[in-house]
């Protein structure tokens, strides 16, 4: 052997527990969930080849689907601008030169550390529950007797959207970077110009944010497609009350493993694939007219 | 007329006094550039006139309106930043017509004014592009045509010239000063380099440490340095010190000795014997005329620079003072040459221990 292939082969060697893994946890299951999808699997028998009839009925003959579509679109629509909103009006808050702006980041921050987890959500089951935090203040405070909100099907969603813009942080930190970008002598022309604060910030931070307002958009389009804890714990793993918070995720998921229709599954999941590709690849396309890079 | 006055303004940030009780009459349609070594206060106090640094203490008008806390864009200025400052994202022609369009002009008129300034700039080919485009000097320009767009009474530069290369710098120079003329407005100019302040200048304000040392005309400057700070700073290269000690004075003279000679300088001063002054003498003022008023003593080459125009000469005096000598025209000096030195009365400059100067 060379000492060449030798040297190689040692390198190879410190790679190998990843490249296993790597080929064992994400290639595998993505190669067997392509294959699954073209059969007919109850985990119980062997896998049927069906070719493309999960793909078929997903399109043609599924109402729950479409329910789960409108649930999981209407979730995005709401929750990515509304969590973006709302993480830049708090970034360009605290980039005002706060005092104990480390602190206050960090307090701001703890959400999303926390959000995903299972405990918040059921502390946000508690607070939204019929005897819930809320409406406790909402009695004290108006004598207002509220309804239950998570179990109210035209309330369930927005709680949950309210979860998910309550998780800005990640995208606040970002934005504040972004915002840190900004050479301040640009607002001192601005301001020599006569900008106005509000001037200001729609002409000249929007335009050079832009690129972190992509790259955040993006992500939290992708997250909250994929969005499943907080609803599979609210809705005890049901999706309900009558399918209002039947995310995507959660129907694959009753597909998968509550009705045990693996194949059907499969074919689920690449079709979310498939629509988050397209709404990345249209974002893409779209930054070319309204992203501003300075390069 | 004058058109902007400071008086007694102060800038303190947090504890730390950077400006102290600067007073100053700038008359309409003057040059005036702040100079000054790096940290001194120039930048501080350009943008305490702008209005993007609020004032601590002490009155700013303009046009004997104070001005202390009307907001930048009321106070008829502009400014030309040392970065640029281009908004990144806006054409030339934006960029130039933001502050316009802020002001709520009509279109046309807009237009107009931007397509006259990029005229005067030569930059109506740029209009379209963005900033990123642009070559350096490009950028400039358009600084300055955002400025001109404006209409200001004052133009308020922060050593707009720096970040360009030694050629572009001193076109720019020379540009900046026919823009002075053409315009007539009142220019304020901030640099630490003395050349483009006794180029581009009516008046020098030299400032150390965040007080005015001295105010007035370019040659005045270089002829009559109130100080030896000052006398250090302008002219290049640097004026040459040398330590003297005083001997006797008649109502017309004063006697020094300098290692082995004697020198006398006119002036009327009362002093001890063996007092220790300075003598100021700019390197190109000194002559190997034997006959020369005030003959300094032989000179040790150590080093010398032949420039084709001049002759640089670097050396020391008998008792081992340092001397800096620029002879015109091409001279055959080589290191390890004595070299016999003077200077006529008028280039003398005497200063004493504290510094100030003593002659007139
Ligand atoms: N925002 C600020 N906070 C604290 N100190 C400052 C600030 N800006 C300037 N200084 C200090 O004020 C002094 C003068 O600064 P500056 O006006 O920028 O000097 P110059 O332009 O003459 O180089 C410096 O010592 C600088 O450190
Ligand atoms: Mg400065």
């Amino acid at each position: 052997m060379s000492r060449r292939f030798k040297r190689q082969l040692v390198s190879y060697s410190f790679l190998l527990p990843w490249l296993v893994g790597f080929a064992a946890l994400t290639i595998g299951p993505i190669a067997t969930s392509i294959y699954l999808s073209f059969t007919d699997y109850g985990l119980m028998a062997p896998p049927e080849w069906i070719g493309l009839d999960n793909y078929v009925r997903i399109a043609s003959d599924d109402p729950r689907f479409w329910t789960a579509m409108n649930v999981t679109f209407t979730f995005v629509v709401l929750s990515v601008p509304l969590k973006l909103i709302f993480a830049l009006s708090i970034a360009v808050a605290l980039n005002k030169g706060l005092r104990g702006l480390a602190v206050f980041r960090a307090i701001f921050y703890l959400p999303s550390l926390l959000g995903g987890t299972v405990a918040i959500a059921f502390l946000w089951r508690q607070i939204f529950a019929g005897d819930g935090l809320l409406n406790r203040g909402l009695e004290y405070a108006f004598g207002y007797d509220g309804p239950s909100w998570i179990s109210n099907p035209s309330t369930a969603l927005y709680t949950l959207v309210l979860l998910a813009i309550w998780q800005f942080g990640s995208s606040m930190i970002i934005f504040l970077a972004g915002l840190r970008q900004i050479p301040l002598d640009m607002y001192e022309a601005a301001s020599i110009d006569g900008a106005s604060r509000a001037r200001q910030f729609f002409k000249i931070t929007l335009p050079l944010l832009t690129p972190v307002i992509f790259f955040n958009a993006v992500i939290q389009t992708i997250d909250a497609f994929k969005a499943f804890t907080s609803a599979f714990v609210i809705s005890g793993g049901e999706g309900g009350p009558i399918d209002s918070t039947l995310f995507y995720t959660l129907y694959l998921f009753q597909e998968a493993f509550v009705n045990l229709h693996i194949g059907y599954a499969s074919a689920l999941a690449w079709v979310l694939v498939v629509i988050i590709a397209i709404f990345t690849a249209l974002s893409f396309l779209s930054a070319k007219y309204w992203v501003h890079y300075d390069d | 007329m004058v058109d902007l006055a400071l008086k007694n303004i102060d800038k303190r940030f947090g504890t730390v006094d950077v400006i102290n009780g600067v007073n100053l009459e700038i008359n309409k349609g003057e040059f005036i550039v702040f100079v000054g070594p790096s940290g001194c206060g120039k930048s501080t106090l350009l943008r305490m006139i702008a209005g993007l640094e609020p004032i601590s203490g002490g009155e700013l008008t303009i046009n004997g309106a104070l001005m202390n806390e009307v907001p930048p864009s009321e106070r008829g200025i502009a400014m030309v930043f040392q970065s640029y400052a281009l908004y990144p994202h806006m054409s030339v022609y934006k960029n130039m017509a933001f502050g316009l369009e802020t002001a709520g002009l009509p279109r046309a008129e807009i237009k107009v004014r931007v397509q006259k300034a990029a005229d005067i700039l030569q930059i109506t080919h740029l209009l379209d592009r963005k900033p990123k485009a642009l070559s350096g000097g490009q950028r400039q320009r358009v600084a300055i045509g955002r400025a001109i767009v404006r209409e200001p009474n004052i133009f308020l530069f922060d050593e707009p010239l720096s970040n360009l290369d030694a050629e572009l710098r001193v076109q720019t120079r020379v540009e900046i000063a026919k823009l002075h003329k053409e315009l007539g407005a009142t220019m304020i100019y901030v640099t630490h380099d003395q050349v483009e302040a006794m180029t581009l200048a009516d008046r020098i304000v030299v400032l150390r440490s965040g007080n005015i040392e001295q105010c007035g005309r370019p040659l005045e400057l270089y002829n009559k340095p109130a100080n030896k700070f000052i006398a250090g700073f302008i002219g290049s290269p640097k004026m040459n010190f040398l330590n003297i000690d005083f001997r006797t004075s008649t109502d017309v003279n004063a006697k020094f000795s300098l290692a082995d000679t004697r020198l006398s300088i006119p002036t009327t001063l009362q002093a001890e014997p063996g007092m220790k002054f300075s003598l100021g003498v700019r390197p190109e003022h000194i002559s190997t005329d034997p006959k020369a008023d005030v003959l300094l003593g032989s000179m040790a080459v150590s080093h010398v620079e032949q420039l084709g125009g001049q002759t640089v000469a670097y050396g020391q005096l008998q008792d081992g003072q340092s001397l800096i000598a620029v002879l015109e025209g091409q001279r055959a000096i080589a290191s390890g040459d004595m070299l016999n030195v003077g200077i006529s009365h008028q280039h003398c400059h005497l200063f004493g221990s504290d510094g100030n100067r003593l002659n007139d």
